[in-house]
């Protein structure tokens, strides 16, 4: 009986997986074995070992580890310092408000913002460096990503710096542990977990960037999932655009395994 | 668990009130029965007054749909679903429309006005006798530039943009025809070139050209250039009068080496329910005065000859916009290449754009 009404609770879990996990990907692996003529075939496979799309795989990792990097050297000194303010919940809200605010206005915002006339090149005129290329530039579109990704990294770093325990900072401390010693010893190890899922909430959807390559960096950053989009709207290649999106979730398996807690 | 279940219960509760008041603002604005038409149209591109004025002449209620890609809106008609009953493709998508059985024949003793339309635009080879299609706007792709800003500087030709004082002053818009279109063009191939030798000359000619070019933007484009954010676009003829409304020192010109020339036109998808209403919206939508008036709120060149009566003579005898078609400039109107050959214009395409600086 017991296990009966256990087993019912799962079926809205295994429905769910099963329509919207498993099935999905198994409709883009079955896609990615078709020519845009509905034959069957492995040429999109080989397609990808071009020099153009390693090519796109290269820089897509690259700007991924870029927006990556620089959110968590910004997102961790923020976290910590969230965990030491007195409204913590009032300083927490405000880094999340902005995810409240549809991602399309945030990047309009910014090309206003970077334009030749904008609020930055002002600035930059004023402080005597002179009007510079922002808009369309790598800086930009690392720098908008990183703004867009960063509450993803500061929410879970903060979690486990709150649950961090203070009386092994002070036993440390106690024993004679340098800030830094206690730091790296202590409190970074401890909040590693958080520092892994944080870097997984930002470079997983990093890598499949679009929309952002386009109104921030020009198309001067092709990314796959800039490439993905293309294929699925324009070109109408939905085997290229799967066999594109089959290696995307291969890379992130990968990461996900090599950044999982292994336990 | 009490405290799940009132949950569950209040959220329920919102829902369903959510979905009466919907339905309920729905009826009360007529968007519910038979006297309703649904236009699928590009975003921007028809005056919102003439939609009032034909619900008041009509009692029909229109709900209106936007695009922005001919290939969305076939992606969207092919797989059903939608209750469009007028849409606005542009030609090469009409031919593959009309292939794959997605368009209604139009009935033309109910479009009585289509004798103001240009003779020079009807029954082309997209859709012979107009079987299918009626003409809305047409136009050229050139480029709008700012002379202030190139310090007077004249651009007549594709080929003045490889220009090495132009370093980042280009704009492109994010379209594969358009864009592989202009390194033929330059090369005076065909438009339609199908021949893969060109085509890899057209692509490694836009790629001496990257230096040249800011960024490949979509509509931002307009915005872009009015700001002068750069000196340069490459734009379709339309967006080049919307952006020189807004900023007067820019001008447009058709290259010499010739340049696409394009169609939109109405049609009536498989998907429509009301087929009298779309004729009586194509109807409305021909008369001179109505054409008239649409095509000075949307910047477009208007087919309805009759309508350029009632234009302001500075539009209609601008010939930027209204170049002299049998004089035409090696104008040339795009094919339905077919899925492959668009697949290759797209991967040079992508190619193109991964060209680093």
């Amino acid at each position: 009986m017991k296990s009966n009404t256990r087993n019912l609770y799962l079926i809205p879990y295994v429905l769910w997986i099963l329509l919207f996990v498993v099935a999905p990907i198994l409709l883009i692996l079955y896609y990615s074995f078709f020519d845009i003529e509905g034959q069957f075939t492995l040429g999109n496979y080989k397609k990808f070992f071009t020099p153009v799309y390693l090519r796109m795989t290269l820089s897509s990792f690259w700007y991924a580890f870029l927006i990556t990097a620089f959110s968590l050297i910004i997102a961790y000194p923020t976290a910590y310092l969230l965990t030491k303010t007195k409204h913590k919940q009032l300083w927490l809200l405000l880094i999340i408000l902005p995810t409240w605010i549809n991602l399309l206005l945030k990047a309009y915002a910014f090309l206003g913002i970077f334009g030749t006339f904008g609020f930055a090149n002002s600035f930059l005129e004023l402080i005597g460096i002179g009007r510079k290329q922002l808009l369309f530039t790598d800086f930009s579109f690392v720098f908008v990503s990183v703004y867009i990704f960063i509450p993803f990294m500061v929410l879970p770093i903060y979690n486990a710096l709150e649950k961090l325990n203070p009386s092994l900072v002070d036993a440390a401390r106690d024993l004679g542990a340098s800030w830094w010693t206690t730091f790296r010893r202590v409190v970074f190890p401890l909040t590693l977990d958080g520092v892994k899922s944080g870097c997984q909430a930002v470079f997983i959807p990093a890598l499949s960037l679009f929309m952002i390559t386009r109104l921030i960096a020009g198309n001067r950053v092709i990314t796959l999932g800039t490439a993905i989009e293309q294929h699925f709207l324009v070109t109408q290649d939905w085997g290229m655009g799967s066999t594109i999106a089959v290696f995307l979730i291969i890379a992130m398996a990968i990461i996900m395994v090599a950044t999982g807690n292994r336990k | 668990m009490k405290k799940l279940v009132q949950m569950f219960a209040a959220v329920f509760a919102v829902a369903m009130a959510l979905l009466y008041l919907a339905s309920h603002l729905n009826t009360t604005q007529g968007y519910s029965g038979d006297n309703t038409l649904t236009i699928y149209n590009w975003g921007d591109y028809i005056d919102p007054e003439l939609i009032k004025k034909f619900e008041k002449e009509t009692g029909i209620k229109v709900i209106y749909q936007t695009f922005d890609s001919n290939e969305a809106m076939m992606t969207k008609i092919a797989q059903g679903g939608t209750t469009f009953d007028v849409a606005v493709p542009s030609e090469y998508a009409i031919n593959k429309m009309i292939e794959e059985d997605l368009l209604i024949p139009l009935d033309h003793s109910k479009l009585p006005n289509l004798k103001y339309i240009n003779p020079r635009f009807l029954d082309l080879s997209f859709d012979p006798k107009n079987k299918y299609s009626i003409p809305y706007f047409w136009g050229t792709v050139g480029i709008v530039y700012n002379p202030e800003m190139l310090g007077g500087k004249k651009i007549t030709s594709w080929n003045d943009l490889w220009d090495k004082d132009l370093r980042n002053q280009i704009l492109l818009v994010d379209g594969a025809r358009e864009v592989i279109g202009m390194g033929l063009n330059s090369l005076h191939y065909s438009l339609n070139d199908t021949n893969k030798a060109h085509l890899q000359e057209a692509k490694r000619k836009l790629g001496a050209l990257t230096p040249n070019i800011k960024a490949i933007v979509g509509d931002e484009i307009k915005m872009l250039i009015a700001n002068e954010e750069a000196a340069v676009g490459v734009v379709w003829s339309g967006d080049a009068a919307e952006i020189m409304s807004e900023n007067e020192k820019l001008d447009y010109v058709v290259p010499k080496e010739g340049s696409n020339l394009w169609f939109d036109n109405m049609v009536i998808p498989k998907t429509a329910k009301n087929i009298e209403g779309a004729h009586k919206f194509i109807n409305f939508m021909l008369d001179p005065k109505h054409a008239a008036q649409n095509a000075e709120y949307v910047g477009y060149s208007t087919p309805n000859q009759k309508a350029l009566d009632y234009l302001p003579k500075e539009i209609a005898n601008d010939k930027r916009f209204y170049p002299d078609l049998d004089s035409a400039q090696n104008l040339e109107v795009y094919e339905n290449l077919g899925k492959r050959m668009l697949a290759y214009y797209n991967e040079l395409f992508l190619e193109f754009k991964m060209h680093k600086k």
